[in-house]
């Protein structure tokens, strides 16, 4: 992240979101067929969709500013509990961010967004959640500002498969839950990679 | 109105309505109530705009009971109340309880004049420890 990210950037950061999303949109269904309601591809897509529609608008705004607005979008647009959890979590990036904030800040933020996180959607690493990609990507990043992210999240989302879910639906199916992937997971290695396309790009 | 309100918040718009009309056989008009069920493009799902405006509708100066289905209701309706006024948010409970049973329960004691803490309790009885 550059010191004052142009709104090109912030432009480019959300139409490659949104579009991964979209691509994957059944992906995500499916896996949530399997352990879930079968929603979570076509609630991203509805919320990112929306994020989209209000591109130029939040790209004329400063980062901590256009992170916010993301984070609302998706708490208001997105009909499932990955609306509070991705919107809490872009909202407290927002919030922690200054405007010239350094990529060593990004991480701090993205530590604070992944607390706020937890708070939301009461859970913790190992309940076979979203938060068993972030919290990996995050100390990886800790520990070196230039890790490979996307194939940590990768990796991460793939280590979601022999867990038992103790959060959210999937939990209601106890150990059938096992041997799939969860969908948040998957949902936040995708937007991961993407952002990371576009940082490093 | 003194009495506690009620909000009713269901992944199901049917599932929403019809709690609320069991409420309403039991309290009549004695408690303000409101629901929401559904997602914005009215399938299955939570909308946090819909739930903060049932909120407004079923508002209390004693305060909001909301009772929740599932797990997604839940999140949504502790994010709506979040995105309330701060003079509003400390009044505003969501209850760990069955959302037809705890809704009617609620409601019940709520007519009484029971204060929000009572309210809650009352329902949250319902649910096992
Ligand atoms: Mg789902």
């Amino acid at each position: 992240m550059t010191a004052a990210p142009p709104a090109d950037l912030i432009a480019r950061l959300i139409e490659a979101v949104a579009a991964t999303v979209t691509a994957h949109a059944d992906e995500l269904t499916a896996l949530d067929q399997a352990i879930g309601d079968g929603d979570h591809g076509l609630n991203m897509r509805r919320g990112f969709d929306a994020v989209l529609a209000e591109r130029d608008a939040t790209a004329a705004k400063p980062l901590p500013d256009a992170l916010k607005a993301i984070g609302m979008t998706l708490v208001m647009k997105v009909g499932g509990a990955s609306g509070p959890l991705y919107g809490t979590l872009i909202m407290t990036m927002g919030k922690e961010l200054a405007a010239g904030a350094t990529p060593a800040d990004a991480v701090r933020a993205f530590g604070a967004a992944i607390d706020a996180l937890k708070a939301r959607g009461k859970s913790e690493p190992g309940q076979k959640t979203m938060l068993d990609v972030l919290v990996p990507v995050h100390a990886a990043l800790v520990a070196d500002p230039r890790a490979d992210v996307a194939a940590i999240a990768a990796a991460a989302a793939d280590a979601t498969i022999p867990m038992k879910a103790i959060r959210g639906r999937a939990s209601f199916l106890g150990d059938r839950s096992i041997g799939h992937m969860d969908p948040g997971a998957r949902s936040s290695s995708l937007i991961i990679a993407a952002v990371a396309g576009v940082l490093e790009g | 109105m003194a009495n506690v309100g009620i909000v009713i918040v269901s992944h199901s718009a049917k599932v929403a309505e019809g709690a609320a009309d069991m409420v309403r056989q039991m309290v009549g008009d004695q408690v303000p109530l409101a629901f929401a069920g559904g997602n914005a493009d009215g399938g299955l799902g939570t909308d946090v705009g819909a739930i903060m405006a049932a909120i407004e509708a079923a508002w209390s100066d004693a305060g909001v009971a909301i009772l929740v289905d599932l797990g997604g209701a839940e999140t949504n309706s502790e994010m709506a109340v979040e995105l309330l006024d701060e003079d509003r948010r400390g009044r505003v409970a969501v209850c760990n309880a069955p959302i037809v049973e705890g809704a009617v329960i609620a409601a019940a004691e709520a007519s009484g004049g029971s204060p929000l803490a009572v309210v809650k309790q009352v329902a949250e009885e319902l649910s096992p420890q």
